[in-house]
């Protein structure tokens, strides 16, 4: 009756360096493909301690999946200017850029960070493969492009502990580590490099090293991060506080202009909400007169914060003799959203937020009626009938603390 | 702040129900000053850094009542209310152990390793309850209706309420019926058959009251206690970053927000009343406030037997708050540790720490502690409700140094012979004694304790004889009854006198629903 199972598995997806680790951490065995990579959405059977951990203490986040380029040579600069909507000229040495980047028509095809790790040496990051858009751009340049996706490893430490878990592995404080800034420094002798950047809208670091430490690393930060609530963190309690934070994702909240098969999926960087990333003052990028058109004339659509209001919300479920039905997860389907019985736009991505006890999306919306405060009618499905109940377009980031940004006093 | 400043209202007492009535008259424009005659607010909600480094919830420690609407409408979130879940319930046996957990088929497994019945049983009784919730609800998010010459409000709640129990379902009106009356053990031997299940869950129809589980009327307390819906989700217990003084101080900082001045080191010594009229406070140290109303967040006896003077108040109401029962029957202990508790049936650090801990092993180890105290003595082993803040939020407690809050049953405020400092240490040494049955090595990891009998939550919160709840959740006192029949509306026999807290429906618990009815009471009659 009682019988005992090795766990063993097989897989054709690829593992990460950290995989030895997290493979026996993950509880649920509930693992999601990211970039053909075997990444864990939760690793005990609930994901909601590791939410709150990104929250309240302190999450460490397998980001290995992440594709990276280094870019390096003496028109390393001139190149990404050249790629992306920011001003990389202004990015100093051990600066940080969060940029989209377009197609010549202006339309988005990825969104990633560019790191500045010497006058001469960047590195890039993106959702997907980018290698052959930046070679075939890059003619006539003299840089060397190296796909650094395998050589090196990657780490997000996020949440109000984790500063204080890197002080205490790394020999150089990060006091005064500010947003969007990276550093090199040791834990145990180990060389990394830490930027303190993230995906969570919360404070909260990214730390690159050498695959061949990965385990090390990994294992200096949970025992140092032990008695600071440190907490392996998988893909659905991510997805809600990237939610929370307003940041949007690749075939999620937009689809690749490389992927769109018809001209409506592709969206600009005004219509994602990235139009403060647009830098049209600088010399001559990619897609930049199609972009100084659609400023001129403005954007058909608009990509916004929604929160659905409570009262209307519970009512439905009350008439239907049940308590509120809220997602227990992030949800990814578009779901429309109506002015008037005309269907003006879809939301793609939502959650409840634990936290902020609001139930809110990021949708597209015909910029007419995108403004703040704007009302909507949102589709809710209770018990099978599609029902309308009334959502507000608000600001974001819904959730943005000011220890995000601050640095200790 | 100068004596001649009228307020338009002031409120006795910064607990989190007086915090929240504040907040909602300053939403409504008014100019409200709230007097705390401590140094800290919150009242029983109170967050203190009792030893060096060591943070706890003094007193009040979990928080699943808070209403919705009271969290979206004060925007409390905004001002820092951030409810952690506590996932599990442990009862540690002194072989094995129960644990129930969020996932529900590790929880069906863990049952089924006690009973099967009892298993499938749970997965139908947590529903059951939510129906239960969801049937309940909407009588307390009502203003009680005075029975006794009702006016037209009253009338139209008293119909609400009717026409809401007409539409009932048979199991609705059963459950709700065998609830009302019953005792919580008899109530779950109808359901369950694995005694320590059954111990742990009739434990939440003792907390805060002068019964045993096999008391009548407890099964009333359960209820109370599983009307908690965090998130939509019935029946989900939840811990406040910070201790639960975080939610308070979210609640005041919310008023301040609306506009509301608060004063701590402000204690209130009478309440002045002109011509049956209250026009304002009188302090101790002698400065007087004036306002158009008063509203009293202390429990009845402190509202109106100390507060005013007994000839301003009618003869059968005096008696009425007299006989209002308020015995305490539960004590504090607040423990700084070295480590983690190790727990012999469960060793070592896991997700069972992360939950609530009950030390409620059988219905005879809940009733002879009862025992115990129906005859003048704390409980030798007592039952206890365990949990351990600085796990869940480490800044509780100094880097790998722990916090854990016992709440302990039963210890009568009228003790044989009275509290002293003697008794208080014996009662300390019971908990401890008792704990170390289950986590032997809890007696080498204490750092510091803090202990609390009911005179020292009486002393220290102004809790009458150290009841949580300002006064017992038993169906005498309830609804239209709680405080006294005719005043169960916030109002009081003094024109311009009303109570917001917990000694008023819908009664204790975080719940901040005694002062947002008030408030709107007080906003509907302004």
């Amino acid at each position: 009756m009682f019988y005992e199972n090795k766990f063993t598995a097989n897989t054709q997806l690829k593992l990460s360096p950290f995989f030895e680790r997290t493979s026996k951490l993950n509880e649920s065995q509930e693992w999601r493909r990211w970039a053909g990579y075997l990444a864990a959405t939760s690793y005990e059977l609930t994901h909601e301690n590791e939410y709150f951990a990104i929250r309240t203490k302190a999450a460490l986040l397998d980001i290995s999946p992440l594709k990276k380029y280094i870019i390096e040579g003496p028109d390393s600069q001139i190149l990404l200017d050249r790629l992306v909507t920011r001003n990389i000229a202004i990015c100093k040495v051990g600066q940080v850029m969060y940029t989209p980047w377009c197609d010549e028509h202006g339309k988005v095809i990825d969104d990633g960070t560019v790191q500045r790790l010497s006058e001469n040496k960047f590195r890039i990051t993106s959702a997907e493969p980018n290698l052959e858009w930046i070679e075939s751009n890059s003619t006539g340049m003299d840089v060397i492009i190296k796909d650094d996706s395998f050589s090196t490893a990657a780490l997000a430490l996020q949440g109000p502990n984790s500063r204080s878990i890197l002080n205490s592995a790394s020999p150089k404080s990060l006091d005064n580590l500010k947003f969007f800034w990276m550093m090199d420094t040791t834990f145990e002798n180990i060389p990394v490099t830490i930027s303190r950047t993230g995906y969570t809208g919360d404070l909260g670091y990214e730390i690159w090293m050498d695959p061949n430490d990965a385990l090390s690393v990994w294992d200096i930060l949970i025992d140092k991060g032990k008695t600071f609530g440190i907490t392996p963190t998988g893909l659905h309690a991510l997805d809600i506080a990237r939610i929370e934070a307003g940041l949007i994702l690749l075939d999620v909240d937009y689809i690749s202009t490389r992927h769109a098969l018809i001209e409506s999926r592709k969206s600009s960087p005004y219509e994602l909400g990235l139009g403060w990333a647009v830098k049209l003052k600088k010399r001559n990028f990619i897609g930049k007169a199609p972009l100084l058109e659609e400023l001129d004339n403005g954007s058909g659509w608009s990509f916004v914060g929604i929160e659905i209001e409570w009262p209307g919300f519970e009512k439905h479920y009350r008439d239907a003799g049940l308590a509120p039905g809220l997602p227990s997860t992030a949800w990814r389907t578009s779901t429309p959203l109506y002015n008037n019985n005309e269907q003006v736009g879809y939301a793609t991505s939502g959650t409840w937020s634990p936290l902020l006890k609001r139930y809110i999306a990021l949708a597209h919306i015909k910029s007419k009626y995108a403004k703040e405060g704007s009302e909507l009618m949102f589709e809710l499905k209770v018990e099978h009938f599609r029902k309308l109940t009334k959502a507000t377009v608000v600001k974001t980031p819904f959730f943005d603390p000011e220890r995000k940004r601050s640095c200790p006093k | 702040m100068s004596k001649i400043k009228k307020y338009d209202a002031i409120v006795i007492g910064g607990g989190h129900n007086g915090l929240t009535a504040a907040a909602y008259l300053g939403r409504a424009g008014k100019k409200v000053l709230v007097l705390e005659r401590r140094h800290v607010l919150g009242g029983a909600a109170v967050t203190e850094e009792v030893f060096p480094g060591f943070k706890f919830s003094v007193c009040s420690y979990v928080v699943s009542l808070m209403k919705s609407n009271v969290m979206r409408e004060l925007m409390l979130p905004k001002f820092g209310l951030e409810l952690l879940p506590l996932e599990s319930t442990l009862t540690p046996l002194e072989n094995d152990y129960l644990i129930r957990t969020a996932d529900s088929d590790q929880t069906y497994r863990e049952i089924a390793r006690h009973s099967k019945k009892d298993a499938e049983n749970y997965m139908r009784f947590g529903p059951a309850m939510g129906q239960i919730g969801m049937a309940v609800r909407p009588i307390l998010e009502t203003i009680a209706p005075n029975p006794i010459r009702p006016s037209i409000s009253d009338i139209s709640a008293t119909k609400k309420i009717l026409d809401h129990v007409k539409s009932l379902t048979s199991k609705q009106f059963e459950y709700l019926t065998k609830l009302m009356t019953m005792s919580s053990a008899d109530f779950l031997d109808e359901w369950f058959e694995y005694e320590p299940l059954k111990a742990t869950m009739s434990a939440s129809g003792i907390i805060g009251t002068f019964m045993g589980p096999r008391s009548p009327g407890s099964a009333y307390v359960m209820l109370h206690h599983y009307m908690g819906d965090i998130d939509g989700a019935f029946r989900a217990w939840g811990f406040q970053r910070g201790g639960t003084g975080a939610v308070s101080m979210a609640i005041a900082r919310s008023a301040e927000h609306f506009g509301v001045d608060i004063m701590t080191e402000a204690s209130v010594e009478k309440v002045i009343v002109k011509n049956g009229r209250a026009v304002g406070v009188a302090l101790e140290n002698g400065d007087e406030y004036n306002s158009n109303i008063v509203i009293s967040g202390l429990d009845p006896k402190l509202t109106f037997l100390k507060m005013l003077d007994e000839p301003d108040l009618p003869s059968d109401f005096v008696s009425a708050i007299k006989n209002f029962r308020i015995r305490g029957s539960s004590g504090k202990v607040n423990l700084a540790l070295d480590a983690l508790p190790n727990f012999t049936c469960l060793p070592g650090d896991g997700h069972h720490l992360r939950g609530a801990i009950s030390i409620s092993p059988s219905y005879d180890h809940l009733e002879k502690a009862y025992d115990d105290a129906k005859y003048g003595n704390f409980s030798e082993s007592p039952f206890m409700d365990i949990i351990l803040p600085s796990v869940l939020d480490p800044d509780m407690a100094p880097p790998g140094k722990h916090v854990m809050s016992c709440f302990v049953q039963y210890a009568p405020y009228d003790l044989n012979g009275g509290w002293n400092d003697q008794k208080r240490e014996a009662f300390g040494d019971a908990v401890i004694n008792t704990i170390a049955r289950y986590a032997p090595n809890i007696k080498d990891i204490i750092l510091h304790r803090q202990v609390l009998t009911p005179a020292d939550l009486e002393s220290t919160f102004g809790l009458t004889e150290g009841n949580i709840f300002h006064g017992e959740l038993t169906l005498q006192q309830l609804f239209s009854l709680r405080p006294a029949v005719k005043w169960a509306d916030y109002t009081t026999p003094i024109k311009n006198y009303f109570q917001c807290g917990s000694g008023t429906h819908p009664g204790g618990g975080i719940t901040g629903s005694p002062g947002e009815m008030a408030a709107k009471k007080i906003l509907g009659t302004w």
